[in-house]
């Protein structure tokens, strides 16, 4: 069954088209990449998937059991992040908002769940320590347990590893894939790490302003586009 | 030690000092963590200048202060949380704008009208003895609403001041938070503005979160922190200005200054000591 379908979607600031064409669908438990050069319109799309923003045509249809407000997402750092006076705890904690409702305090349930995906990364240990004194590839963990907070289906990720060094990385994306392979959990991966794309992706989208791949990651492989692209820029 | 505080609060506009400034201290301290965290500790000083010429406006019109400045202030508020957001505009230099403009349109105002004189004086750095009944009512009514409304909605405050792009993907009404933070601040400056000076009320704002932040590490401790070092900074700088006779809101930011230097140098040397062990 579908869990996202696009169908012609096109986003535009004030008329002027950023990208245009998109059509996929994503099952659930797929692993999308969003590859593409900077400024082509991933970002866009990816707040348009989680509602911030109106496609300027086509639709965005979610699956019934899956709502806006409950997908799971890590937005790239800010400044303000970096040097944030709060506990691991606080941040995790607020991925369950969007279990509050209308109550204004966590209960039980929430601090329950928080210190559970707090385990499951690997850094129960850290609860109490200040997000401004961990490293970079702690901080991410911590966004990522606070993403499973939000949601049970699906995470989107913007340029996570951005910033951290090869280790790190690598280590992040084996977390990442955890989640999806154990947890069944749906990602979309937004990243310029082709050589990542092509060791855990299910299925690649290619943007550059306009849709100009989607399929598996075989199947991009094989393409024109995918070659001449993964020619440009892996190594292997 | 005992007869100097019973003499004090002997006099009613002592009493009526104290209690509005602890109001106005506690609260400015709440609301100015996030706002320091935000990046949005300049909207506070546009705002202050802009209760000047409010302040001026309502003394030429002969009527109440705080009913003038209110909505004025709230709807500058509004508007200075636009500018910020908004990319296009060049945000901090359109504040300036705003807020130099307003100071003169005051002063102009003042000086045709009743003329330069310790009204003026009083505006800018504040004064004591203008604190009324009527204010301490009001006092009392704005910062029990600031502070229900940030208590329950404390844990929103913190997601939209952590991340703003996270708590709108999970359906939190950023804009409504963001608009609720500026109004009740808005709110806080007016109330606290005469006091304190219109040029030094944002020190209320921004002076207790930055020192917090200098040994604290959690949100939570971050906040409880402010607000007491607020409110005690407030204490002493009333009192040593009643003992010496000088100019109250210039007696309680001396006092931020100390408290701020104080943390600043136990949070360098607590940094030292964990580099020390490792």
């Amino acid at each position: 069954m579908s869990l996202i379908v696009c169908k012609n979607v096109s986003f535009a600031y004030e008329g002027v088209p950023a990208v245009q064409g998109i059509n996929f669908d994503l099952a659930e438990g797929d692993y999308l990449f969003i590859v593409g050069e900077n400024g082509t319109g991933k970002s866009t799309l990816i707040k348009g998937l989680l509602k911030l923003k109106k496609p300027y045509e086509g639709e965005i249809i979610l699956a019934a059991d899956l709502k806006a407000n409950e997908i799971g997402y890590l937005p790239q750092q800010t400044i303000v992040q970096k040097d944030f006076p709060a506990t691991v705890m606080e941040v995790v904690l607020s991925g369950c908002l969007n279990q509050l409702g209308y109550k204004p305090f966590y209960t039980k349930k929430e601090k329950n769940m928080a210190v559970r995906n707090l385990e499951r990364l690997g850094i129960k240990s850290l609860k109490k320590e200040s997000y401004r004194d961990l490293s970079g590839g702690q901080q991410q963990r911590v966004l990522l347990a606070r993403a499973l907070c939000a949601t049970q289906k699906l995470i989107i990720l913007d340029e996570p590893v951005a910033g951290l060094d090869p280790l790190v990385t690598a280590e992040l994306y084996q977390l990442i894939d955890q989640i999806n392979k154990e947890l069944g959990i749906t990602i979309i991966m937004v990243s310029h790490d082709l050589e990542a794309a092509l060791n855990y992706a299910s299925k690649i989208l290619h943007l550059r302003n306009e849709q100009l791949f989607f399929g598996t990651l075989e199947e991009y492989r094989e393409s024109q586009i995918g070659k001449i692209f993964l020619k440009d820029h892996v190594n292997a | 030690m005992l007869s100097l505080i019973s003499e004090m609060f002997s006099y009613p506009f002592m009493v009526r000092a104290f209690v509005v400034g602890t109001l106005v201290a506690l609260c400015a301290a709440l609301l100015g963590v996030s706002l320091v965290l935000k990046r949005y500790s300049m909207i506070g000083d546009g705002l202050s200048h802009v209760g000047f010429g409010a302040l001026a406006v309502a003394t030429a019109l002969n009527a109440s202060p705080l009913l003038v400045s209110i909505p004025i202030v709230v709807l500058a508020a509004f508007f200075l949380l636009r500018i910020s957001e908004s990319s296009k505009i060049k945000g901090d230099a359109a504040i300036s704008i705003i807020s130099t403009g307003a100071l003169a349109v005051g002063v102009m105002i003042v000086s045709l009208t009743t003329g330069m004189n310790t009204d003026v004086s009083n505006y800018l750095f504040g004064s004591i003895l203008t604190m009324s009944e009527d204010d301490v009512i009001l006092s009392l009514i704005i910062s029990s609403v600031v502070l229900i409304l940030f208590i329950l909605f404390y844990h929103r405050i913190f997601a939209v001041t952590f991340d703003e792009s996270f708590a709108r993907a999970t359906g939190v009404n950023v804009e409504l938070y963001n608009v609720l933070i500026a109004i009740l601040t808005a709110l806080i400056i007016v109330l606290g503005m005469r006091m304190m000076g219109a040029l030094l009320i944002t020190s209320l704002i921004v002076f207790p979160a930055v020192t917090s932040m200098r040994v604290c590490k959690s949100f939570r401790t971050v906040i409880l922190n402010s607000a007491i070092i607020s409110v005690i900074c407030l204490w002493i700088g009333v009192t040593f200005s009643y003992i010496y006779a000088t100019p109250t809101g210039a007696s309680i930011v001396i006092c931020n200054i100390l408290a701020f230097i104080f943390y600043s140098a136990f949070g360098k040397i607590s940094e030292a000591k964990v580099k020390m062990q490792k």
